[in-house]
């Protein structure tokens, strides 16, 4: 699966994009969540900040419980500027 | 009609070439939004959109669907950049066309406010003060929310 990061998140993770398979037992966001803050410690400080992190799956806005696939595109970034969230 | 690019455009020239396209409207309503001078850290030299290739299409093409349906509208167009811009330069501009100017202007006010808040763009300011992401303002959020 493909993980985007936008606008801080990107500029903070050193990378845009990254490829992933997707990790046994992970089966929805909140699972890709935890699983990414056990990798990586800058993602455990983003994600476990104050600021707020929104998440798209294949372009479209997700919640912890939105399901996931092998082939997924998930995107990373914070509110759209101009507003908190849709 | 949605357009984004890292190009520079023309707003008189797309106003121009949108009421070509809409002789029979009575009412065309534009909005053009610019890269502001002064930010809460001083003045801006540059700004940068960044943006969400795909998703962003996907939003746009959504908010305009909805002003359609809410409204009677002959045409719209949506124009935003993104990319590294300069103060004064256009960034976002929208044309609504009608047979009657309420529905133009209430269109209008509605795209402007739900792209704000839903369409995946986020602006680094950089100037004397250093470089930072502007975040989100609640203001824009209760624009967006008057039309839930």
């Amino acid at each position: 699966m493909t993980i985007l990061y936008f606008a801080w998140l990107k500029e903070r993770m050193g990378t845009g994009e990254e490829t992933i398979a997707l990790p046994e037992g992970v089966t929805t966001v909140g699972g890709l969540i935890a699983h990414l803050k056990a990798r990586d410690p800058r993602l455990e400080t983003i994600l476990a900040g104050d600021a707020k992190v929104l998440t798209a799956v294949n372009q479209e806005m997700a919640t912890a419980e939105t399901p996931l696939a092998d082939g997924d595109e998930v995107a990373f970034f914070p509110p759209m500027t101009g507003g908190r969230a849709p | 009609m949605i357009r984004v690019s890292d190009k520079a455009f023309d707003p008189a020239a797309e106003m121009t070439a949108f009421t070509r396209r809409v002789p029979q409207s009575g009412a065309v309503v534009t909005f053009l939004g610019q890269v502001r001078g002064q930010g809460p850290g001083g003045a801006i030299a540059t700004m940068t959109l960044e943006h969400y290739p795909g998703m962003t299409e996907r939003s746009l093409e959504r908010i305009e669907a909805e002003a359609r349906r809410r409204w009677p509208l002959d045409d719209v167009v949506i124009i935003h950049r993104h990319g590294r811009l300069q103060p004064g330069e256009p960034i976002v501009f929208v044309a609504t066309a009608s047979p009657h100017r309420l529905a133009a202007y209430e269109a209008s006010e509605f795209l402007v406010d739900w792209l704000k808040t839903r369409a995946p763009f986020w602006k680094k300011e950089e100037g004397g003060f250093g470089a930072r992401w502007v975040e989100s303002k609640a203001d824009d959020d209760d624009a967006a929310a008057r039309w839930e």
